[in-house]
């Protein structure tokens, strides 16, 4: 699976492709046996209870989480877990370089600007002119409507600010696919709304992403399709409105029904 | 007796060069090594990490006095034969070092795993983590046990006296004990310890201020 040389051309229009993955804590099957795939220019929302297993299956995507056994393809990069990761060092790198990661409590370096946050990868990383990574920096954080507070320290932001730098810092490395691990669980109920509009406009240039999300509302106005997860397992599977208004399986039925009593 | 105190200034001075040098020698050296304990006490290997658990026990397990006359009086018996001044410089440079490397240790331990994960996911190598992200972190942690370290080390050259390097208390020494000036001798050299320790104090918080700029609010 290491070798990506003879690809067709259906295979790369599947930017994600996951096979058999698994992941277990101390015999706790977290994740047992997940198959995926996501298209170019597809976004993929990821809903299901806490404890299913979303958040794990988002980390082992980019290897924040070892998987146990399957492999994970982005892009052009594929990564059989079969082969001692310590021999694939390098290609995890450069998967992480494929797939921006934006985290549910931001994780912005403390100690840097705003923008020294948003140049770090492509200058220590990608080892770009600071003075390019720069231009590139102001552009992506007029994007996520924070021009103005390009010197500021993160500790100086609110949580919906740090989360669109959060955000920047991932474009910034032109990634093909962003994951969202529950970008907006960590903020505050007024905040949610300009993290989630940033993420909409992103959707809307075709861009690959997958978001694990618990906004029942966003997920379904703008995923194109959305997966149901339960107990480590993919319980359904089905474009976005269909899923909300038709759901298939009891277990999906239940859960949309609990969680949006909750959330009206 | 007011010549006698004019008189003993230039071997006080000379002795608070000694005293400066010793300190600052030990400190760069003693810093340095504490890196590499603490790089090599984090690392998944108990080649590098058994060694470093060690020293750091024996350093800090130990009367500093009894580590100089170990070197000084103790390694002569093996064929090396160091000078004051370098023995001094190394017992007090090894003990820092095993202070600091401790020291260090905790500080990078005490960074959010989090942080590791904000740099991987950017597709850093640990080295690049550990140089752009967790050390900035973990040495702004680290600077108030670093300052102390610092001030006991000013403060511990003077055991120094014990093993014949001219420093500050040992000019103290020789000149009471040829004056019998023996109060204000003492009370001299003591002064300038305390001048000493308050320009590292400051530099303390100075640094400490400068570490935290980014915790103020813009």
């Amino acid at each position: 699976m290491t070798s990506t040389a003879n690809m067709t051309n259906k295979e790369e229009k599947t930017m994600i492709e996951v096979k058999d993955l698994k992941k277990s804590f101390d015999n706790n099957h977290v994740l047992s046996g997940i198959d995926l795939k996501v298209h170019k220019g597809e976004v993929l929302a990821i809903i299901g209870p806490s404890g299913s297993g979303k958040t794990t299956l988002l980390r082992c995507l980019n290897f924040l989480e070892t998987p146990n056994a399957g492999t994970v393809r982005i892009s052009d990069i594929s990564i059989d877990t079969a082969i001692d990761l310590k021999k694939q060092k390098r290609a995890v790198r450069d998967l992480r370089q494929r797939a921006g990661f934006v985290f549910q409590s931001f994780n912005l370096f403390p100690h840097r600007t705003v923008l020294e946050n948003i140049t770090e990868g492509p200058v220590i990383v990608k080892k770009e002119e600071l003075s390019d990574a720069e231009k590139r920096a102001r552009k992506f954080l007029k994007k996520v409507g924070l021009a103005n507070k390009e010197n500021a320290y993160p500790s100086a932001l609110s949580g919906g600010q740090q989360q669109r730098v959060a955000i920047a810092r991932a474009l910034a490395m032109e990634p093909e696919v962003v994951l969202f691990d529950e970008p907006t669980s960590a903020l505050d109920p007024e905040l949610v709304g300009e993290v989630l509009a940033v993420i909409k406009e992103l959707a809307s240039e075709d861009r690959t992403m997958v978001i694990v999300t618990h906004e029942m509302a966003f997920a379904r106005d703008v995923a194109d399709r959305v997966i149901f997860m339960a107990d480590g397992q993919i319980v359904e599977e089905a474009p976005a409105k269909e899923l909300f208004s038709s759901p298939k399986r009891e277990r999906t039925k239940k859960f949309l029904k609990k969680i949006l009593q909750e959330q009206h | 007796m007011i010549d006698l105190l004019l008189g003993s200034v230039p071997f006080l001075l000379k002795g608070t060069a000694f005293t400066v040098g010793l300190s600052a020698g030990s400190m760069v050296l003693g810093l340095s090594l504490g890196f590499i304990i603490a790089f090599m006490h984090l690392s998944p290997s108990a080649f590098f990490k058994w060694p470093a658990m060690f020293f750091v026990s024996f350093i800090r397990g130990t009367p500093l006095i009894v580590q100089l006359f170990l070197i000084y009086y103790g390694l002569p018996e093996f064929g090396i034969r160091l000078d004051p001044i370098p023995a001094a410089l190394l017992g007090l440079s090894l003990n820092v070092g095993g202070y600091t490397g401790e020291i260090l240790r905790g500080a990078i331990n005490s960074v959010d795993k989090s942080h590791w994960e904000a740099a991987y996911s950017i597709g850093m190598t640990p080295a690049q983590a550990m140089r752009r992200s967790i050390l900035p972190q973990a040495i702004r942690v680290a600077l108030p046990a670093l300052g102390n370290t610092f001030l006991s080390l000013l403060k511990d050259t003077a055991i120094a006296a014990t093993i014949q390097v001219p420093e500050l208390f040992r000019q103290a020494q020789l000149i009471s004990a040829r004056t019998y000036e023996v109060f204000a001798m003492y009370l001299s050299a003591a002064a300038i310890y305390w001048i000493l320790s308050t320009v590292i104090s400051r530099f303390q918080s100075k640094m400490e201020q400068r570490s935290n700029r980014h915790l103020r609010a813009s």
